[in-house]
């Protein structure tokens, strides 16, 4: 096993940095697709709603690994159009077309998140910034989206977490992330320790990332923790 | 119309070829499903039961196979147990060169493997969330521990744990495109070799994506039904 790591590891910490570096850019492109996806899913008016509805449904839908095809090999298909266009240099890219699937793809499940948590926003805050004259700019900014925000976090969170594993597939249109370097080192060492290595590595970045996610949670209802702490401390006075 | 044609049954259209991929999909579903659930429950009752190793088993278990790719997972399962089952059989009998593990059989398990670890915490969550009430009036009724489990508390684990696990049978059907990359005939892979044979990558994964998306939907629906079947009995209290 140690001879194995000497001999690969450099080779997976790289597949480990390009698995990141996916992950990342796309969760937090997807972010900034969600929020006006979100708005546009809560809309009242049917045409604006309804294709939005399409896109999350097809997203979550359809097997990742089949968007992926479907937009690397897929394109290849408009191979002229796209040549015309100038787009082909991003197309044939397999790292550009992951993440431009991942980015779609989570931005389908982020906006479903993040529609819930605007649903539940408490109609009274809202009623009572309207109350103030806010307009709506300002109590979205000030009022619903940071309550929408909170409520959605922890599932948020697992989205990223589900996006790091589902990005394993990327390796398939030989993107070299970690999972990629692992079955190129696999197919020329045929030693199965390699596969638990890079299992150890992925549960070593989620279980990293989950403790960051739960301070940052905690930062962010910091409030609420020295409500109760408060609240205890009463209580206890009180008895 | 020639894109019609490319999805025909026969020699001229790849829809029986597509047709068929679809069967070992819905297979491998249909038979992870019973696997995982079976895991899934015992590991449920793991960690909720009153042993500490027990339930340091479940946690260890569920966290592991939560926190690793669909992919990965796969991929062990099929070249390690292929490995393993190569030695095992040289042990025994060394003149047989190489057995082929089968990768139907690779995907099962390991569909069925991390269908059971998110299945787990559904169950363990409808589990707990059942009023203690109803094992007590079991206990009173002189039950024991399974006919308990079997009459008391499995149909209200089913009725409470069915939306979490419809939306992993959801799951689990998209991950079995997965099993195309160890070379199994899913719909996936008829897809793949469709493109390979007519050079129409787009129309093709289109037409699986299209497929895929149907079953989904199909599937979300029927759920939907169940559930308020489940759930006919229930006064929600309004």
């Amino acid at each position: 096993m140690l001879a194995i790591i000497e001999r690969f590891g450099p080779m997976l910490i790289d597949g480990a940095l390009i698995t990141l570096k996916i992950t990342a850019i796309s969760v937090t492109l997807a972010a900034m697709l969600a929020l006006p996806l979100s708005l546009l899913r809560i809309q009242a008016s049917k045409k604006l709603r309804w294709p939005v509805q399409m896109f999350i449904s097809f997203f979550r839908g359809t097997p990742l690994i089949a968007q992926l095809f479907l937009l690397y090999y897929g394109t290849g298909q408009f191979r002229p159009v796209l040549m015309e266009l100038g787009l082909w240099g991003f197309f044939r890219d397999p790292l550009n077309c992951a993440l431009l699937t991942f980015t779609l793809n989570s931005a389908a499940y982020q906006t479903e998140i993040l529609r819930g948590a605007l649903q539940s926003v408490d109609r009274r805050s809202i009623e009572a910034g309207r109350a103030m004259g806010m307009p709506n700019l300002l109590l979205y900014r000030h009022i619903v989206l940071p309550l929408a925000y909170r409520t959605a976090f922890p599932a948020l969170g697992n989205e990223a977490i589900l996006m790091l594993k589902g990005g394993a597939v990327a390796s398939v249109i030989t993107v070299m992330d970690l999972m990629g370097q692992t079955r190129r080192a696999f197919s020329q060492s045929f030693d199965i320790s390699l596969y638990l290595v890079a299992a150890l590595m992925y549960l070593t970045i989620s279980i990293v990332f989950v403790v960051l996610w739960r301070y940052a949670e905690r930062y962010l209802n910091r409030h609420r923790i020295l409500q109760q702490r408060r609240r205890s401390s009463r209580s206890t006075i009180l008895n | 119309m020639e894109n019609l044609v490319l999805l025909s049954i026969g020699d001229q259209g790849w829809g029986d070829e597509l047709l068929a991929g679809l069967m070992i999909t819905l297979m491998l579903a249909l038979l992870a499903l019973p696997v995982g659930l079976f895991i899934g429950t015992s590991v449920a009752a793991l960690s909720i039961s009153s042993s500490r190793i027990g339930r340091l088993f479940a946690l260890f278990y569920t966290t592991l196979i939560r926190g690793l790719p669909e992919l990965l997972t796969l991929f062990i399962i099929y070249h390690g147990v292929g490995l393993l089952l190569n030695q095992v059989v040289k042990w025994f009998s060394p003149n047989v060169k190489y057995v082929e593990f089968s990768p139907f059989l690779a995907g099962v398990i390991a569909l069925g493997l991390v269908f059971s670890s998110y299945a787990a915490e559904v169950i363990r969550g409808a589990w707990q969330a059942m009023d203690k009430g109803q094992k007590e009036a079991g206990i009173a009724l002189a039950m024991n521990r399974w006919l308990i489990f079997w009459f008391v508390e499995r149909p209200q684990i089913i009725r409470l744990a069915l939306p979490g696990l419809g939306n992993l049978w959801i799951n689990l059907l998209k991950d079995t495109a997965l099993v195309s990359v160890i070379a199994l005939d899913d719909l996936m892979r008829a897809a793949n070799i469709a493109v390979g044979a007519t050079k129409k990558p787009f129309f093709f994964y289109l037409s699986v994506c299209l497929l895929y998306w149907l079953i989904c939907v199909l599937c979300e629906r029927v759920l939907f039904k169940m559930e308020t079947r489940l759930n006919r009995g229930i006064h929600t209290g309004r």
